[in-house]
């Protein structure tokens, strides 16, 4: 091999060295990363929590889990206290889902008429959504309060004679229903625009040309239309109020008694507070998710078949 | 070749690596600085400030970690489920030491706390309840460092007003004063109960989140006779007793009549807040909140601010539900930080560190220190504080705490806020499920008896 040889095949070498990277690695070597912390982060934890819902385990306790089987599960669904708050918990759901989808669909209606100030309006309803639901909480407990709180006095109901919502079990839920709604209508207002605006002209046209009442044309047009993306909205909405802790905590600590013991609230109570039951909050924790994966399947269905009658 | 020479340097490379990072197989170092955590408030900021002393004698520095009370537990639990060495020292609340002692968090320090002195050197009760597990063994965990105890701040101005002093007589037919029972505290409540002058009798806690409630009634239980449990940890017939159902009845009046509309989930801060705003004549907070209402920055009413400690019951009974906490050492350091955190305790635990920490606003626990007139004199509210020491009691401290709380707070809440049911219903309810789990913890070992 001459010395100018030599030097050609050096050169050429590290060229045949990228050659040999395919497409195929380039996209795997992006992808990696991200399955990495995917499975470090979402798979790896699903997996042994499922597995710490088998086992008697406490995360501080130093010792190690003991396979219990079904037991954790049998505990958790034959607590009478539990199904309590899962009644507390669908009631909630219902009650803030219902008037969410009312209003923020009534809300989507109005503003979806353009008049002058209109956009700035939209914006100011989304405010709410926005914040911190820790804040919301704290903001509404001073609201409700009676001896300064306005809602009282807006209420025509000055100090000492309003009622204290949040001590009152008859009020408390009622109180966290008032500003789950206040919180997340918007977003239900938010999607049923989008839908709203999504609708072609031309079928108001249509119907205004044969005569159709106005009545007819929201029943007829409007509500099938805005139908799919109002059931995404419900579908969020009631994971969601699956999931409410925040508010709550803010609010009323899930009192009085346990009056607004909800599910997640509980789920902490085991889970952390100085308990650490692992095993049991691991187990609770999949019956919930169970739960929601089962409503959210119903939802499904549903949506498909207002989409394929669509 | 090439291939083989890229492998041995890749090879090497690995090797320099695990040299880098691996433990050098030195002399042990000494320690230089050490971490004490605790929760965020006064006390915290004036161990650090004397903590400085401990920098100038000894060279090692100390920092004093603070946690929001709310993310407190949360962070040490964390830390104990990994084993972790984040802190060598932790300020810890007096319910965690089962949990902590059996699990093997804290290190135990019988043997030093005895060989020092220093288990000698604080009240009985403090070493009991701050540091003691279980109950009676002589086995600690901690050196108690923050006394703590609930006691009263009231408006002098009020009490003291001759033309309040005449109604209150004419009314209640003795005189108006620092109430000596908690029948003359209801008196004092009912009769400052103004709400069209938007002032109210008393504020007393009422949070449900996590220990508040139990805690306020617990001064009123301890001190009608009744408490959580008998010797043998029986709560049957116990809890629900006669003077417990009592007391509970008398916390829910006290709360229904004469505190603030709105404060039904109220804790320290709340308390503090209804008093520096002017709306209340007396509110039930841990001595370790005073400060504030002594500080004329904070409290406008700070000049005319008094404290005392809690009243008698029935029986003339006088009983204080106890906070505060002791300094314990983490069960994860390597030998030479435990035997550096065991140094630096020696010295905090000194009689003289101790005044110096009294004087900067801790609540010592040093037995001569509580006696002398420097300290009683220091601070408007300490002569009640000491007072206050000598008749502390606590909630359980076991393992299965939190879940023997869960329910307290519960039931507890639900009655006296939420006005459901009857304080016997109440108790019972507590009673029956505090067996349910000390019996599945196996701390009553008695068959159940028929109440």
């Amino acid at each position: 091999m001459t010395a100018t040889t030599a030097l050609q095949a050096e050169k050429v070498t590290p060229r045949h060295r990228v050659r040999r990277i395919s497409d195929k690695t380039i996209q795997t070597a992006f992808i990696l990363p991200t399955m990495v912390l995917l499975i470090l982060w979402n798979i790896f934890p699903l997996f042994y929590s499922l597995y710490l819902s088998f086992t008697e385990y406490s995360v501080i306790s130093g010792a190690p889990p003991r396979w219990v089987g079904f037991e954790n599960y049998r505990n958790v669904l034959s607590d009478p206290l539990i199904w309590k708050y899962f009644a507390l918990t669908g009631r909630f759901a219902l009650l803030s889902v219902g008037l969410q989808t009312i209003i923020g669909f009534a809300m989507a209606m109005i503003v979806r008429a353009k008049f002058r100030g209109s956009g700035f309006i939209t914006t100011l309803i989304l405010i709410p959504m926005m914040l911190s639901p820790v804040v919301v909480g704290k903001f509404w407990a001073m609201i409700y309060n009676p001896t300064f709180g306005p809602l009282n006095y807006l209420l025509g109901m000055p100090p000492p004679r309003g009622p204290d919502w949040l001590a009152n079990p008859e009020f408390a839920l009622w109180s966290v229903v008032l500003v789950d709604v206040w919180m997340w209508s918007p977003f239900v207002m938010l999607l049923c625009l989008s839908g709203l605006k999504a609708i072609p002209e031309y079928l108001y046209e249509a119907a205004a040309i044969d005569r159709a009442s106005a009545w007819f044309q929201f029943w007829r047009i409007t509500l099938p239309q805005v139908a799919p993306l109002l059931m995404i909205a419900i579908l969020f909405r009631t994971i969601e109020a699956f999931k409410q802790f925040d508010v709550v905590m803010g609010l009323t600590g899930g009192g009085p008694g346990d009056a607004t013991e909800l599910i997640a609230v509980k789920l902490y109570r085991i889970a952390f507070l100085g308990r650490f039951d692992t095993g049991i909050a691991s187990a609770f924790a999949y019956i919930v998710l169970i739960i929601i994966i089962a409503i959210s399947n119903l939802y499904i269905r549903y949506l498909n078949r207002l989409r394929g009658e669509a | 070749m090439s291939k083989k020479l890229h492998l041995l340097v890749v090879f090497a490379l690995l090797i320099g690596l695990v040299g880098a990072f691996a433990q050098p197989a030195t002399a042990q170092q000494p320690v230089k600085e050490l971490t004490i955590l605790w929760a965020e408030w006064d006390p915290a900021v004036y161990l650090a400030e004397l903590m400085k002393d401990y920098e100038k004698e000894a060279g090692v520095k100390v920092t004093v970690k603070q946690e929001p009370w709310g993310s407190f537990l949360d962070v040490v639990s964390k830390e104990w489920a990994a084993k972790g060495t984040a802190f060598d020292l932790v300020v810890g609340d007096s319910q965690w030491l089962g949990q902590a002692a059996t699990q093997g968090h804290y290190v135990e320090l019988t043997d030093f706390l005895k060989e020092t002195g220093l288990a000698d050197s604080v009240t009985a009760a403090t070493l009991t309840y701050y540091a003691e597990y279980p109950t009676g063994s002589g086995r600690y965990w901690a050196f108690p460092t923050e006394g703590d105890a609930n006691g009263w701040a009231y408006r002098k101005d009020l009490f003291e007003d001759p033309d309040e002093k005449a109604a209150f007589k004419e009314k209640y037919g003795y005189e108006l004063d620092v109430p000596k029972t908690w029948a003359q505290l209801m008196d004092i409540a009912k009769f400052f109960t103004r709400p069209e002058e938007n002032l109210y009798g008393v504020a007393i806690y009422t949070q449900k989140d996590y220990d508040a409630i139990t805690m306020g009634v617990q001064n009123v239980m301890f001190s009608y006779g009744a408490d959580w449990k008998d010797a043998n940890n029986n709560v049957l017939g116990v809890v629900n007793s006669p003077e417990a159902i009592a007391a509970v009845e008398f916390y829910r009046e006290l709360w229904t009549c004469c505190a603030p509309p709105g404060s039904s989930n109220i804790f320290f801060p709340e308390v503090n807040n209804y008093f520096i705003s002017g709306q209340i004549a007396m509110g039930m907070n841990y001595f370790a909140f005073f400060p504030a209402l002594a500080n004329p920055a904070t409290n406008p009413y700070a000049d005319v601010t008094g404290y005392f400690a809690m009243p008698a019951g029935p029986t003339g009974l006088r009983f204080a539900a106890l906070g505060g906490q002791g300094m314990s050492i983490n069960a994860y350091l390597p030998p030479e930080r435990i035997e550096a955190a065991k140094e630096l305790i020696k010295w905090f635990g000194r009689e003289d560190v101790q005044m110096k920490w009294a004087l900067l606003g801790g609540y010592t626990c040093n037995k001569k220190v509580l006696a002398s007139p420097e300290f009683l004199e220091v601070a408007p509210y300490n002569a009640a504080f000491a007072e206050t020491m000598e008749m502390v009691k606590d909630f359980w401290n076991v393992p299965v705490y939190a879940d023997l709380l869960e329910v307290a707070q519960r039931e507890l809440h639900a009655y006296i806020v939420g006005g459901e049911g009857d304080a016997k219903t109440c108790m019972d309810k507590i009673a029956q499920e505090h067996d349910k789990i000390l019996r599945a913890a196996g701390l009553i070992k008695e068959p159940a008896k028929s109440e």
